[in-house]
C-alpha cells in the first residue's frame, strides 16, 4: 500500500518539532497528529471527490445491479421498438422508429435508475452511517453530489449498454467521441436531477415505502408526459405544457440531437439540465438534515 | 474561517471540550431536554447517565450538530454549535449506538473515507489506515461483530483530530462482557496521552 512519495512531511512545521514529527511518523504518533484542514475554498471540492470516490468503491463491490438494470431497457428496444417500427404509427420525421426511440430509452432507463435513489440515502440513515458522515466536516451538498453522481455513472453504464444494443439493431448512431461525450454529460447531468429529486422527497417522507409510492406515482407521468416515445407535437395541449416544464424531454432532445443529428436546442437543453440538477442538490442539500432528526 | 490546527493539545487555556447553557430542545410538545447545564473540561471523561427517555440521545444529537439549536446554546471547544458547525464538527468524532460502518465497503474503505473527510494527507492515509488496522481488527470476530467493531473503534480512531469522542451508549450495553468497558479505558488512556 505505498504511495508515491511526496514532500517530507514536516515541511511545513517549524524546525524545532521537526525531528519529533518524524519520528513520531512512523508510529501510533502519527495517528496523535491531527492532519491540516482544508481552507474554505478547497474543501468542497475535496469533499466532492472524496463522496465520488467512495460511491465508486461501492459500485466496484456489487456489479449486479449494473447486470440486472440492463434488461429493461434491452427489452424496450428488442419488443416495443422493433414491434412499432413496424407499425409506423408515429411521426418521427423520417427515421425509423427504433432509431427515434434508442436516445429515449437511454434517458427513460436512467430516469428510472435515478428516481429511487433517496432509497440509498434512507438506507444509509438506517443503518447509522449517514449520521456519522453528518457529524464529519462535510457540507450536506458534497453528500447530495456524491449520490448524484453515483446516478449518474450508473446512467452512463446503461447508455453503454443501450448504444451497443442499438448499434446490433441496425441503429444509425454517432460515433463521434465528441458528441459520445455529450451524451455522457447529458445522461450524468439528467441523472443528477432525478435523483436529487428523489432524495428531495426523501427528504420530506423520511421513509422506505412512502418514497417507494412517491417514486412510482411519478415515474410514469414524467415518462409518457415527455418526448421519449413520440414526439411533443402528437400531444394534447395541456400534455405539451407538461413536457415543456419536464426536465426528461430537454434531455431527450439533446440525447436525439447528439446521437442521430435530429434538430435540437443543444444550448437550451444543456441549460435547463444544469439549472435543474443545481436545484436539485441545493433542494436535497437543504431538506438531508431532516434525515438526521 | 476554521481554526482547526491551533487546538495544541498541551496548551493551558483551552476553552471547555462541551458546553451546554440551558440546552432546552422539544419534539412538537414534549421537550426532550429541559435546560441542560454542562461542562465537560479538556481531556476529562464524561459519562452521561439517565433514565430511558431522559433525553440523552436528543443531548448528544443536539452537541453532534445534528439537531438544530440556537446560538448561544451549546459549544465544542469554544465553536458554537449553531454559527460555527463545521469548525465543531472538525472536533466531534461521533459513534452512534446503532452499528454504523457502512455494509457496502470493505472496513479499511470505511476507515479510508472517514480519513478523507478529516483531511488526513493522501501520503498519509495508507498508513494511517494501516496502523489501525495491525492495532485493532485482528481481535475482532464475525462478520457481525466485524462491522460493530469497526463503527466503534474505527468512528473514534479514524479521527486524527479525535478530540471528543461521543460514544452515545444508550441501550448498548455498557458492561465488563460486551468488552465496551475496554474502549472506555482505552479512550481514557488516549485522553491522558492527549493531556
Amino acid at each position: 500500500m505505498s504511495e508515491a512519495p511526496a514532500a517530507p512531511p514536516g515541511a511545513s512545521a517549524d524546525p524545532a518539532h521537526g525531528a519529533r514529527d518524524r519520528a513520531d511518523d512512523h508510529g501510533i504518533g502519527l495517528l496523535l497528529r491531527p492532519p491540516e484542514p482544508r481552507s474554505g475554498r478547497r474543501l468542497v471540492p475535496a469533499r466532492i471527490a472524496a463522496m465520488c470516490a467512495v460511491e465508486l468503491q461501492k459500485l466496484r463491490h456489487d456489479r449486479t445491479e449494473l447486470y440486472t438494470r440492463a434488461v429493461q431497457p434491452a427489452l424496450w428496444l428488442l419488443v416495443f421498438g422493433q414491434t412499432f417500427t413496424r407499425i409506423r404509427a408515429i411521426p418521427t420525421g423520417g427515421i425509423p422508429y427504433i432509431d427515434y426511440l434508442a436516445p429515449g430509452i437511454i434517458a427513460q432507463s436512467a430516469m428510472f435508475i435515478a428516481i429511487f435513489y433517496g432509497i440509498h440515502i434512507i438506507g444509509e440513515r438506517d443503518a447509522g452511517v449517514l449520521d456519522k458522515l453528518l457529524v464529519t466536516p462535510t457540507p450536506r451538498s458534497a453528500l447530495i453530489t456524491g449520490k448524484a453522481f453515483a446516478a449518474g455513472v450508473k446512467s452512463v453504464i446503461q447508455a453503454v449498454v443501450v448504444v451497443v444494443i442499438a448499434a446490433v439493431l441496425g441503429v444509425a448512431l454517432t460515433w463521434n467521441p465528441l458528441k459520445l461525450l455529450g451524451v455522457a454529460a447529458i445522461v450524468v447531468l439528467g441523472s443528477a436531477f432525478f435523483s436529487c429529486l428523489s432524495m428531495t422527497i426523501a427528504g420530506i417522507v423520511l421513509s422506505r415505502d412512502r418514497l417507494m409510492g412517491f417514486g412510482q406515482a411519478i415515474t410514469m407521468p414524467l415518462f409518457f408526459a415527455s418526448n421519449a416515445l413520440y414526439p411533443v407535437s402528437v400531444m394534447p395541449g395541456w400534455l405539451q405544457a407538461v413536457s415543456r416544464v419536464n426536465p426528461l424531454s430537454y434531455e431527450v432532445e439533446a440525447l436525439r440531437g447528439l446521437l442521430l443529428g435530429t434538430p435540437a436546442r443543444l444550448p437550451l437543453d444543456s441549460g435547463v439540465l444544469v439549472v435543474a440538477a443545481a436545484l436539485g442538490i441545493a433542494a436535497a442539500s437543504s431538506l438531508l438534515g431532516r434525515l438526521a432528526r | 474561517m476554521t481554526r482547526g490546527t491551533q487546538h495544541g493539545h498541551g496548551s493551558r487555556r483551552t476553552p471547555d471540550a462541551v458546553r451546554c447553557d440551558r440546552l432546552t430542545y422539544a419534539f412538537g410538545d414534549s421537550r426532550a431536554v429541559d435546560g441542560l447545564d454542562l461542562a465537560v473540561r479538556d481531556g476529562e471523561v464524561f459519562g452521561l447517565l439517565g433514565p430511558n427517555g431522559a433525553g440523552r440521545t436528543t443531548a448528544i444529537r443536539c452537541i453532534t450538530t445534528l439537531l438544530p439549536v440556537p446560538a448561544g446554546r451549546v459549544a465544542v471547544f469554544g465553536h458554537d454549535a449553531a454559527h460555527d458547525r463545521m469548525a465543531a464538527r472538525r472536533l466531534l468524532g461521533y459513534v452512534p449506538q446503532q452499528l454504523s460502518a457502512d455494509a457496502h465497503l470493505t472496513g479499511r474503505e470505511n476507515v479510508t473515507l472517514f480519513a478523507r473527510v478529516f483531511d488526513v494527507p493522501r501520503r498519509e492515509r495508507a498508513e494511517r489506515v494501516a496502523l489501525m488496522h495491525r492495532g485493532r481488527v485482528r481481535a475482532l470476530g464475525t462478520p457481525a461483530a466485524l462491522r460493530r467493531g469497526l463503527a466503534e473503534r474505527h468512528g473514534n480512531d479514524a479521527l486524527p483530530t479525535l478530540e471528543d469522542v461521543f460514544r452515545d451508549v444508550a441501550g448498548s450495553g455498557l458492561d465488563d462482557q460486551s468488552g465496551d468497558f475496554r474502549d472506555v479505558r482505552s479512550t481514557r488512556r488516549t485522553a491522558r496521552r492527549l493531556g
